[in-house]
């Protein structure tokens, strides 16, 4: 019995491949149900009347990018389809290319403006100081866009001073930065804030759910395939939900015959 | 597909794809190129996305423009000079002689962290996180089921937070509290290790979707 | 020097903390200016660190390649990657770095067909060695590494469409664990977290905690 125990790990890694494109390529449906904590958000969204503004935290870099981009990609829709004024900036240097993809990506599909509709404040350090600089003056935080133009005359941030007057922001996030948020941003320029962030952080953002502090959450590839489902964009993520699935049995089908068999050979050696 | 920098970008991306794979055989100069030539970019872009984003906008234009530039219209910010310098001093950490400034930056950064954390954690992370763990049980619209809920939340925030307690002997009540409280983290560690297969699975999926789409072009 | 090296870092700690502590409590013009420029000040300088992190890692590859250190030839490769990626980013499509990024630039073709695919890459092989390491060794040997084993099992199985195939109470399950004893064990860690950071913080304001000098004198 033992002997399966120590199978060539490479055996394991094949199957995983296998039933990654298999089930990628065999087109079955499988039912993408919304929960509770993304159907917030994007009840948010709707519930905004045309004109309002959204900021989007791009928190993550090309590492987390099979999860967070389609999150990122179905949020935009909603906005844009919504004549939303959206305002995209990031904490990580690695995300201005993927931010700025997304954005004009996604505005191109609705006819939007950059400048007049959306804009790209790119990417600045500072973290927390950097937070509570757009909490006391937008301006003094970003003088200049993404690319280069100074942003007091960017029609889409009229109206905005600092961060008291976004209607809703949206952090995707692949590190800490959703609790900076919280802790320097929301909690002192009281804005409504939702997060999106890597699986790997969705069990430790359930405390600001249920406190509220948090109103909604879109968790991993999941998340964001919930969110294409709501908006009927159906793509990459709800895709990607059938090898997840696949995967995921195949992985506990894993661990209950490793678990049987140490188990079995335990007996046997005790026998 | 016609030969573009974009086609062709496709197969170099597919390319170096598939060269971190091999490393799942095992590991090999292939590997090794492509995760270090992939190092390198990284570094590369971030120092010029640090120009163009910060130095320039920040520093540059504000003040080293209006210094030396005729047509300049704005005044030189020459507060600015103050982070410009602790900036630097920060830089001389690696100089033997003067490594001693950088502890003026680093007292200012550290000082300044911890100034504006306080009353805030206070705010958001405590007070805003005892409130709901305090609610009433009973008010009249709960079921019995969240209101035993409630009631477990409480017992699982109170027994972790005595695990954690290690100035006190975790014996007798203290003892029996504790050992809950590890359940509550088992169960928690259980919910993070499931979270953290489905995320590791998630980029999987991204890089073979990539792969069938749109290198060989298999999936619509 | 004394006085330089060690009395005037803690002197600055202590007033920036004191400072910005009160600040909060504080809501008048004045005060809400010194915050917006301290922290103006402070991103300034942590737009800095960037380079420390350059610094560190082109030193680390350069000493590599200098005492020819087994597989030294890689980190050639680190310099090749960053040396060409500044060029393209200086030269700036043609109009060079001391004017406004230009878009669609080779620079940019770094990024989106080196950076993104392989940073993508690496980070999805942890895939397959969570999977091999699931099978090898998450053992139901205590009693609280089996709660760990099934939670995770429920968290998996509730958490994809197929859990919804097999039961519908599986997807109720896994929510009740996320969102009762997930969210007290999460809620207790976070506390004593928080806790900790403003202990910390305290120290750091009163001159207790000093690991932020640095060695020496």
């Amino acid at each position: 019995m033992e002997r399966f125990l120590r199978i060539d790990r490479r055996f394991i890694f094949a199957i995983i491949t296998v039933a990654v494109i298999i089930s990628l390529i065999l087109q079955f449906e499988l039912p993408v149900p919304e929960s509770e904590p993304v159907r917030r958000i994007y009840e948010k969204v709707e519930s905004l009347p045309k004109g309002s503004h959204i900021m989007i935290a791009f928190d993550y870099d090309p590492s987390s990018k099979e999860e967070l981009q389609p999150m990122a990609i179905a949020f935009l829709h909603h906005c844009f389809s919504r004549d939303l004024k959206v305002i995209g900036m990031t904490h990580y240097t690695g995300a201005s290319g993927l931010a700025e993809q997304a954005m004009n990506l996604v505005a191109k599909e609705y006819q939007k403006k950059y400048g007049e509709d959306y804009v790209f404040l790119g990417y600045k350090p500072g973290g927390a100081s950097l937070i509570i600089n757009m909490g006391e003056n937008l301006y003094s935080a970003f003088p200049k866009d993404f690319y280069g133009n100074d942003t007091t005359t960017l029609p889409a941030l009229q109206d905005i001073d600092s961060l008291r007057n976004i209607d809703y922001l949206l952090d995707i996030a692949a590190g800490t930065t959703i609790e900076t948020w919280l802790v320097y941003g929301k909690e002192k320029y009281k804005f409504e804030l939702g997060a999106g962030c890597t699986a790997v952080m969705g069990p430790d953002m359930y405390p600001f759910l249920q406190s509220k502090q948090l109103n909604g959450l879109l968790g991993g590839l999941k998340g964001a395939a919930e969110y294409e489902a709501l908006i009927n964009k159906k793509s990459f993520a709800v895709s990607g939900m059938r090898p997840q699935s696949v995967v995921h049995m195949l992985i506990i089908l894993f661990v209950i015959f490793g678990n049987v068999v140490y188990f079995a050979s335990r007996r046997t050696r005790h026998a | 597909m016609p030969f573009t920098s974009h086609s062709f970008g496709i197969i170099l991306g597919a390319g170096l794809t598939l060269a971190i794979y091999s490393f799942l055989y095992q590991d090999n100069p292939a590997f090794k190129i492509a995760e270090n030539l992939y190092v390198g970019v990284s570094l590369g872009y971030t120092i010029i996305i640090t120009w163009f984003n910060f130095l320039k906008p920040d520093l540059y234009d504000p003040l080293i423009v209006p210094v030396f530039s005729k047509a300049a219209t704005k005044e030189p910010q020459y507060a600015l000079l103050i982070p410009s310098l602790l900036g630097i001093f920060m830089l001389l950490r690696f100089s033997k002689s003067l490594s001693w400034l950088s502890r003026w930056t680093f007292a200012f950064v550290v000082g300044l962290g911890a100034g504006i954390s306080i009353p805030r954690v206070i705010s958001a992370f405590i007070l805003q996180q005892i409130k709901p763990s305090l609610q009433p049980v009973f008010s009249g619209s709960e079921t019995i089921f969240s209101s035993i809920d409630t009631l477990l939340i409480l017992l699982g925030v109170i027994s972790v937070l005595i695990y954690f307690i290690f100035s006190v002997e975790h014996k007798g009540a203290i003892g029996k509290l504790s050992k809950i409280g590890i359940w509550f983290l088992m169960i928690s560690f259980g919910a993070s290790f499931g979270y953290t297969v489905m995320a590791r699975v998630s980029l999987l999926i991204g890089r073979i979707q990539f792969l069938l789409k749109d290198w060989l072009g298999i999936l619509q | 020097m004394n006085f330089f090296k060690r009395t005037i870092p803690l002197l600055i700690a202590f007033v920036m903390g004191v400072l910005m502590a009160m600040q909060y409590y504080v809501p008048h013009k004045l005060s809400q200016d010194l915050l917006e420029i301290v922290t103006r000040w402070d991103r300034i300088i942590a737009g800095f660190a960037v380079f420390i992190g350059a610094y560190s890692l082109f030193h680390l590859h350069w000493t590599r390649i200098k005492r020819r250190v087994e597989g030294w030839g890689y980190s050639v490769f680190v310099y090749f990657g960053a040396i060409i990626t500044l060029i393209f980013g200086l030269i700036n499509g043609g109009k060079f770095f001391w004017n406004d990024k230009q878009d669609g630039t080779m620079f940019d073709w770094f990024y989106y067909y080196i950076q993104v695919p392989a940073g993508a890459t690496i980070f999805s092989i942890l895939a397959f060695f969570i999977a091999s390491a699931a099978y090898r060794t998450f053992r139901a040997r205590t009693r609280e590494s089996t709660v760990l084993l099934i939670a995770a099992i429920l968290v998996m199985l509730g958490r994809v469409p197929i859990g919804n195939y097999i039961s519908q109470y599986i997807p109720a399950v896994a929510d009740w664990i996320m969102a009762v004893p997930n969210l007290a064990a999460k809620r207790g860690i976070l506390l004593g977290v928080s806790l900790g950071a403003i202990a910390t913080s305290l120290k750091i304001i009163f001159g207790i905690e000093r690991s932020y000098l640095g060695g020496g004198d």
